[in-house]
């Protein structure tokens, strides 16, 4: 009991510690509002600030969905190929330790001035994608050396043994890398939306960005309360399916 | 006496570490139950792994009567798979064979029934206690009604009365459709008593110290660990495996 609301409690001391530094130092709003004026702000913008929040959310998720796609897809591609893999493999580690930033410029250019939203997904995806490849190529690896044997024995082929064997052997990886994947697809559409700038999607960096280059510094914490209370939720529910998702793997 | 699988002049090494097995000439014959015993690392699995055709040897040659699907294992653990129900993974063998699904899975349930597991069609391996994931997974290697069974130190990791109960239900199953056995284990008593011929092999590369022929009837009669045949047969094998270390050493 006192564990879970220990949290709360010290959240509560520093944000009153914050209200009265403020007041007492009189600091000035565009500075550092005090946490009355943000839950103002926060309350007053809230239809905004929520209808932002889905756009980058659900930015995130067709980013998501798309990255698994195309992660399994290469992952089983490669799982059939020993040769592909090796092919492949120095490639995808070039491209995942480039940062997003880097790359968002040239992606913005490519998905066209007319649609900066098609950039942020494909800026997502890519994001997202590395750690649900990575995932599915250490599990497609992982299955019981034993089960390999009895595939050979009974003259199992390429394409059996990785759907009925390796795809399976690997869902506790999958759940792994699509719960960092999901994470990271949240930072990468945010990180998108930077890049894309004012001209850009209005989600919740766009209001943060558009917030500040008007000195509301009460509704660019807003936001970023916002962004850190979707990201809290996110996780949890994420945390909750990776472990259902076990739980039914494992068969108990 | 036909051969269903016969090791000639058989050797194996990995690399650089020297032979792990052989020279070794076996025959195993049609029907018969074989037990391969030795001291840890002397290479009974590589040798059951031989006579599965999952390994070819170093030197020598391997010769194998079964066809695709005629040869079944059953490891050490029950290497279930642990996302398929109880029936799925008895149907896999099947299924990967070809046969059809609905066929499969009367077969396998067939199987389960015939390891005493009826009623856990349904269940995850990970419900199955250590001897009821050990009959399962012996109902799939029965499923396809092998020519050849494999069985590489199967209960080793159960307790004494379970080890024993299920040394007899294979005895039963084995007397239901005779397929040739080759059983390896470092359990002398336990190669005995479920073996017309008891392999013996020396410390590692393990070549043959001796053959013991365990006289009395298959399946075993109540009471078989006391009579004279049985002691007869235990005291030749541990003198061979003696004798097979001493060689070595």
């Amino acid at each position: 009991m006192i564990r879970t609301l220990a949290p709360f409690v010290l959240i509560t001391v520093l944000l009153g510690a914050w209200e009265a530094a403020v007041r007492a130092l009189g600091v000035p709003a565009y500075f550092l509002p005090a946490p009355s004026a943000v839950a103002l702000a926060l309350v007053e913008h809230l239809p905004v600030l929520l209808a932002a929040a889905w756009i980058t959310l659900s930015t995130a998720i067709i980013a998501l969905v798309i990255a698994s796609l195309a992660a399994m897809a290469v992952a089983v591609l490669v799982g059939l190929s020993p040769l592909l893999e090796a092919a492949v493999r120095p490639l995808a580690s070039v491209l995942q330790v480039t940062p997003v930033v880097a790359i968002a410029p040239l992606v913005l250019i490519w998905a066209g001035i007319d649609h900066p939203e098609r950039a942020i997904i494909a800026l997502a995806v890519l994001v997202a994608f590395f750690p649900i490849f990575s995932g599915a190529i250490t599990g497609l690896h992982a299955a019981d050396p034993d089960l390999e044997r009895l595939f050979d024995l009974y003259g199992a082929g390429r394409w059996s043994r990785v759907m009925r064997l390796r795809l399976p052997s690997a869902v506790p990886f999958l759940l792994e890398g699509h719960k960092v994947g999901a994470g990271l697809a949240i930072i990468g559409a945010v990180v998108a939306e930077f890049s894309a700038g004012s001209g850009g999607v209005r989600g919740l960096a766009w209001q943060i960005l558009d917030a500040g280059n008007k000195l509301q510094t009460a509704r660019m914490i807003a936001a970023l309360v916002v962004l850190g209370l979707m990201g809290v939720a996110l996780h949890a529910l994420l945390d909750r399916a990776e472990r259902a998702g076990l739980t039914w793997w494992r068969g108990r | 006496m036909t051969a269903v699988a016969v090791l000639e002049s058989v050797e194996v090494e990995y690399g650089p570490r020297g032979p792990v097995l052989g020279p070794v000439d076996l025959r195993v014959e049609a029907g018969e139950i074989l037990a391969l015993v030795g001291p840890s690392g002397c290479g009974k699995s590589t040798a059951l792994r031989l006579l599965a055709g999952l390994e070819a040897p170093t030197r020598g040659r391997v010769r194998r009567a079964p066809g695709r699907g005629e040869t079944a294992v059953v490891f050490q653990a029950p290497t279930l798979a642990p996302w398929l129900t109880a029936r799925a993974n008895v149907a896999l063998p099947l299924e990967l064979s070809g046969v059809p699904r609905a066929q499969a899975r009367e077969r396998a349930v067939a199987a389960l029934g015939r390891v005493g597991l009826a009623g856990a069609e349904l269940a995850r391996p990970a419900t199955l206690s250590g001897g009821m994931a050990m009959r399962a997974s012996l109902a799939r290697a029965l499923v396809t009604e092998p020519r050849l069974l494999l069985l590489d130190e199967p209960f080793a990791a159960l307790d004494e009365i379970t080890r024993r109960a299920l040394a007899d239900d294979v005895l039963a199953l084995w007397a239901a459709s005779r397929p040739a056995i080759v059983f390896v284990t470092h359990n002398v008593e336990e190669a005995v008593y479920m073996a017309d011929r008891v392999v013996v092999l020396t410390r590692g590369p393990g070549r043959i110290a001796g053959i013991a022929q365990v006289e009395g009837p298959l399946p075993r009669p109540p009471g078989f660990r006391i009579a004279e045949s049985f002691r007869t047969a235990v005291e030749e094998v541990t003198g061979l495996l003696t004798r097979g270390a001493a060689l070595a050493a």
